[in-house]
């Protein structure tokens, strides 16, 4: 290429646009926002698989995906949230707040856990409308918003798990009627070869699927990226801002909703203090997935990868047989390595 | 101060048709300010009405009572002859009156064509609906072709564009959506010589398309370039309404330059002579 354009201003005939070059395909390659991400994953998945023997088994790889999928199914709401320039610290305690809801309304009001689950869900919405009604109302950060919501979502999940049930986690519902479906849907197992693997695994890749499908080739996606990379110039071009942001808040407490289901089937009763602090493994999943924290940039997909990542190293460390006190540096020293990597290949593929 | 202003109200030829847009006698007050205060104008299809003035003179609020985001608080707005309130930018729009602003109303880091079409998408006619990417994409190109902007790349994040060819994209934006009064925001305020006239070439474009263009900027060289009709605001009033005939490109230069008192005081006294 370097060598046609200068045959090109050799002879003074260069005819094309000036200002836009075209990208050849490498360039374009290293500029979808997953790409660092991908790199990263390939080679900590390679280093694990030498430094760590017991990683390179089958079973090994489905733990580490299950780890991921409870992450991922998150981190895909807070993606799609942070393309729509918009952030969400309750997601974490939102996932303990839906099943300790599930389970305490079934449990003390005698209802079908399908029901309960329905309730939930209804409930964790409304806490996403809620985080997003007050930031496009208030127009204050959607960071100081859902701070607040964070704690009192993390208080209400404490307190009234203890009035309710008189102790900090709910009684089991493993014996209550639509426990047995519930659990099919949320938490079963299948075998691949012999090999166990969580449905949640599959839930995870299917909304990475559908977040995709839905940014990208939809007019919702389009107004997803276009309110999170400059909401002003969307609503003057009548995207209804307002309502794209409330959904997306609110797909993020449906996301939570659904892990939190998991949680509450997978194990019959759910600890009430749970879930505080993952809300930064959903958004480290983003970012290492190439979000951008600004919005308006990044990809579902990318945030799987950054799930993926996640679960290989909380399991890859235990593998190895190293302190697993170590994870949380690994992770922090991954967030700051992939952020900057992010950035350079960003700025390397918009400047050629 | 401002009291002995002259009114002239020339009538542009319009070949008897009624003007697109017409503003008759229009003020708006926010509270006890008054920001403007008897503007009349008319664009006409196929003309290019310049309305120029300094900063604060009040181009942003008419700008903003034409495309519907204000509303004028004594005056007529007419369109197509008939007096209209606009009750929003969608009321205007939906009226064939299509504004693009300063800041483009552009999404920096999505790609051209999905700029393009944003609120506005194409979608397949079969399950799922999902959106029409190449029609898309092909639509932009020859719109802007059409126009004269030859982009090898609509997927190219329109941020990496130069701000002529931005501009250029958001006025072809408007076209294609059904603006017949293209309201212009200082289109070339930003913009380097050689990007400015491209811009000016487009609005020469549009104009012979047939579009009303409202050209607001605070360069009477420009101005003076592309318009047919000249409006001057000074503080809110209205100092000068003449067409391209009656007003050298010096006279106008000189008329836009008057900052001071003294030199207003002096366009005033030497306009009445």
């Amino acid at each position: 290429m370097t060598t046609q354009a200068d045959l090109e201003v050799a002879d003074h005939k260069v005819v094309r646009d000036e200002r836009v070059k075209e990208r050849n395909r490498l360039q374009r390659l290293l500029i979808r926002p997953e790409m660092g991400a991908g790199i990263g994953a390939i080679g900590i998945f390679v280093f694990f698989l030498v430094v760590a023997p017991p990683f390179r088994e089958a079973n090994s790889l489905a733990t580490v995906l299950y780890a991921s999928s409870t992450i991922g199914i998150m981190a895909c709401g807070v993606a799609v949230l942070m393309i729509g320039g918009e952030f969400d610290l309750s997601a974490g305690v939102a996932v303990t707040f839906s099943s300790l809801a599930a389970s305490m309304l079934a449990y003390n009001l005698h209802l079908n856990l399908w029901v309960g689950a329905a309730l939930a869900l209804v409930l964790a919405l409304g806490v996403g409308f809620l985080n997003g009604f007050l930031v496009m109302k208030t127009k204050i950060p959607s960071f100081l918003i859902t701070l607040s919501s964070f704690f009192m979502l993390a208080g209400i999940n404490l307190a009234v798990t203890k009035l309710v049930a008189g102790q900090v986690a709910t009684q089991s519902v493993g014996d209550m009627s639509g426990f047995a479906s519930a659990q099919k849907v949320f938490a079963s197992s299948f075998d691949v070869f012999g090999v166990s693997i969580r449905v949640t695994v599959v839930w995870w890749l299917v909304f990475t699927a559908v977040a995709t499908w839905v940014l990208f080739k939809t007019k919702i996606g389009n107004w997803i990226f276009a309110v999170g990379g400059d909401a002003d110039s969307a609503r003057a071009v009548g995207v209804p801002v307002t309502k794209v942001k409330i959904g997306l808040f609110m797909f993020v407490g449906f996301c939570a909703w659904f892990v939190g289901m998991h949680l509450l089937f997978a194990f019959n009763t759910v600890q009430s203090g749970q879930g505080i602090g993952n809300e930064f493994f959903y958004i480290i999943a983003a970012v290492i997935g190439g979000c951008l924290l600004t919005g308006g940039y990044g990809t579902a997909v990318g945030a799987a990868i950054g799930a993926f990542i996640f679960g290989m190293t909380n399991q890859g460390i235990v593998y190895a047989g190293w302190d697993p006190d170590w994870f949380k540096f690994f992770l922090g020293a991954m967030l700051l390595f992939a952020v900057i990597a992010n950035n350079a290949f960003r700025n390397y593929a918009a400047k050629k | 101060m401002t009291t002995t202003v002259e009114k002239p109200s020339h009538d542009a030829p319009s070949g008897g048709k009624a003007p697109l847009v017409e503003l008759k006698n229009v003020g708006k007050t926010y509270g006890n300010i008054t920001a403007l205060k008897d503007i009349c104008l008319r664009v006409h299809a196929g003309e290019v009405t310049g309305i120029l003035g300094d900063n604060g003179a009040g181009k942003s609020t008419l700008i903003k009572i034409i495309s519907g985001l204000h509303q004028q608080t004594e005056g007529d707005l007419l369109v197509d002859g008939e007096s209209t309130r606009f009750s929003s930018p969608a009321d205007a729009l939906s009226k064939g009156i299509a504004t693009v602003y300063q800041n483009l109303a552009v999404v920096p880091l999505m790609p051209v064509w999905r700029n393009f079409f944003l609120g506005q998408e194409i979608r397949k006619k079969s399950f799922p609906f999902s959106l029409d990417a190449n029609a898309m994409r092909a639509t932009t190109l020859t719109e802007l072709s059409k126009m004269g902007i030859e982009l090898p790349d609509v997927d190219a994040p329109i941020g990496s564009l130069s701000g002529g060819q931005r501009q250029c994209v958001a006025i072809a934006r408007a076209v294609f959506f059904g603006a017949r009064v293209l309201i212009l925001d200082e289109p070339t305020a930003a913009l380097g010589v050689k990007q400015s006239g491209v811009v000016l070439k487009y609005i020469t474009a549009a104009k012979e398309a047939g579009f009303g263009v409202v050209f607001i900027t605070h360069n009477p060289h420009h101005a003076h370039m592309v318009g047919d009709h000249f409006v001057l605001l000074n503080r809110g009033r209205q100092k000068l309404d003449c067409a391209y005939d009656d007003i050298t490109l010096d006279r106008l230069t000189q008329e836009m330059a008057g900052g001071d008192e003294l030199e207003a005081l002096t366009h005033e006294l030497g306009r009445k002579v």
